[in-house]
């Protein structure tokens, strides 16, 4: 493809390929260093309930809840957990080009972690908080790890993630919408009321929160996906609270916090952002 | 590996005894899967299944045929499986890339499945750069196939009937001249390793493929769907002059704002 200003270059291709090295047969320290990668990039999912030595029973699992990205790992954080009513039983540890995690439960907001939380009262009822990005060929084990826990019968996922407004294809231009916004995707098996629209086509979600629901789709897992359009990157007060209408959703209501706690903690993701944001002291 | 959509007491698992499969590569321009999207539109295929695999990158959206309100909200992922026990024809869309190092994988899950599942042949849809055509290429017509041996002796002379072209070798290395000849499909993504799979397997496959490169392929994917329907006679055209079933292909609904949104009204 000739550009412009005549020179040739490759125009890459949105079939994604990389033929010449899948075509080549690997040779045996090729195929080393692809053990060695492979090996390096594995996950490990260390439940703190599961005792090493006797057999691994699966966790029964009545709601499971997961908030994929800061902004709606926060918004559980503000609304729904606290060190008294929650308790945590899992943390994943993983590496990849753009996060590393490790197996510390003491976290910040702005860290990279991805934390497991259980209902003290209802042992059923599981949270999961994942700020880190879990790469493309580590998001297939990341399932096969946690929901291989579980034991899915009678279980209801709900899933939370943010992206970027500009990703929103729409007849107008997303200049003029009103965002942040909401926009939700159900398996066939979800028979409940979603809190916002569903996303209209030709609209995708890719990533974990694909994984997520495909896996539920796939296995006959009623799940819903709430999916919050912003046009902040970073940790955002006005994003978090976008969340908010599924405070009165079927799974979150019984769950939510005092609302004066909430400002309380909001109010505290306020000034870490301020501070990560300023380049002048 | 193929999971059914209805499971449970009376319903019997799909059979595709018999069946072609026709399924695209994830190639140039995506010309494959938007020829795979207008067949599933335009007979109006009911989806039977998914092709649950580790080796495509997650996706999922509403239904992409959707036609009203009632069978919009139905969730698609990134591999299903569509079937017309009438045309005794299953389709598999696949609409993400691969995940690195995941083509050999998922060609063997693949060919298994086929084999399982015993359908009759398997017809892919793909393909391949344009800029990479050689002098002869670059006249005449940019549509190519290529037949496995098994399929080579029951189809081959309908081929021959249709004046089809079918894909040339190249030199191994170009510019010497006695070197062996070799397939070589550019931009094809795992045609050749698919095809070259099925040669040693014993599978019936066909390839058929056109040159093009990235851009606005909808065209593209029109002339492959025509091409392809000139051999199956998946639709039969309606007026009596002329073949050409161009306009009988249903746009999907999921085609609309492939290249962006609105503009912005400030802009002007």
């Amino acid at each position: 493809m000739a550009t412009f200003f005549g020179e040739v270059v490759v125009a890459p291709s949105r079939a994604g390929l990389d033929e010449e090295e899948e075509a080549r047969e690997e040779t045996p320290e090729d195929r080393e260093i692809r053990r060695e990668i492979e090996k390096k990039r594995e996950i490990d999912v260390l439940w703190t309930w599961k005792s090493g030595g006797c057999a691994e029973e699966p966790l029964v699992c009545s709601r499971f809840i997961v908030a994929i990205g800061r902004n709606a790992a926060a918004f559980l954080s503000s609304f729904i957990l606290d060190s008294v009513c929650w308790e945590v039983v899992g943390v994943v540890k993983l590496w990849n080009e753009w996060c590393r995690t490790s197996s510390t439960t003491n976290v910040l907001p702005t860290d990279s972690f991805c934390l497991f939380y259980r209902l003290i009262s209802d042992p059923t009822v599981l949270l999961c908080q994942c700020s880190c990005y879990v790469a493309e060929d580590q998001q297939f084990q990341w399932l096969e790890k946690v929901f291989g826990s579980m034991q899915k019968k009678g279980l209801q996922v709900t899933i939370l993630s943010t992206c970027p407004v500009a990703d929103y294809k729409t007849q107008e231009s997303t200049l003029t919408l009103a965002s942040p916004f909401l926009k939700a995707l159900k398996t066939k098996e979800f028979q409940e009321q979603v809190c916002c629209p569903l996303l209209e086509q030709p609209n995708i979600v890719r990533d974990l929160p694909a994984a997520v629901l495909s896996y539920c789709q796939v296995w006959q897992i009623p799940a819903v996906l709430y999916q919050c359009y912003t046009d902040v990157i970073q940790l955002d007060t006005v994003t978090i609270e976008a969340f908010k209408p599924l405070l009165s959703s079927e799974v979150l209501k019984s769950l939510a916090k005092d609302a004066s706690e909430s400002t309380k903690i909001l109010k505290k993701f306020l000034t870490t952002s301020e501070t990560h944001n300023n380049i002048y002291i | 590996m193929f999971i059914p959509c209805d499971r449970g007491g009376g319903s019997a698992a799909p059979d595709f005894k018999g069946f072609t499969l026709l399924m695209p590569a994830v190639s140039v321009g995506n010309v494959g899967q938007l020829a795979i999207d207008l067949v599933i539109s335009t007979l109006d295929m009911t989806k039977v299944g998914y092709f649950y695999t580790d080796c495509l990158v997650p996706m999922v959206g509403n239904n992409p045929y959707a036609t009203a309100e009632e069978n919009s909200t139905e969730l698609s992922i990134n591999a299903e499986v569509y079937s017309l026990p009438s045309k005794k024809l299953v389709v598999l869309q696949i609409r993400s890339p691969f995940i690195k190092n995941k083509y050999r994988p998922f060609c063997e899950t693949l060919l298994s499945w086929v084999k399982s599942s015993q359908c009759a042949r398997v017809v892919l849809l793909s393909s391949s750069h344009a800029y990479q055509r050689d002098d002869e290429q670059l006249l005449g017509t940019p549509l190519r196939y290529l037949l496995t041996p098994d399929l080579e002796e029951a189809v081959g002379g309908r081929m021959q009937e249709l004046n089809w072209k079918e894909m040339e070798k190249v030199a191994a290395y170009p510019g010497i001249s006695d070197t062996d000849k070799v397939l070589h499909i550019p931009g094809g993504g795992i045609t050749k390793l698919l095809f070259t799979e099925s040669c040693s397997k014993g599978i019936q496959m066909a390839v058929l493929l056109k040159f093009c490169s990235e851009g606005d392929n909808i065209p593209d994917a029109f002339v492959l769907v025509n091409y392809l329907n000139e051999w199956l006679q998946l639709i039969k055209s309606e007026s009596n002059n002329s073949t050409d079933v161009s306009s009988q292909w249903k746009i999907p609904s999921s085609w609309r704002l492939l290249f962006g949104n609105g503009l912005p009204p400030a802009l002007f």
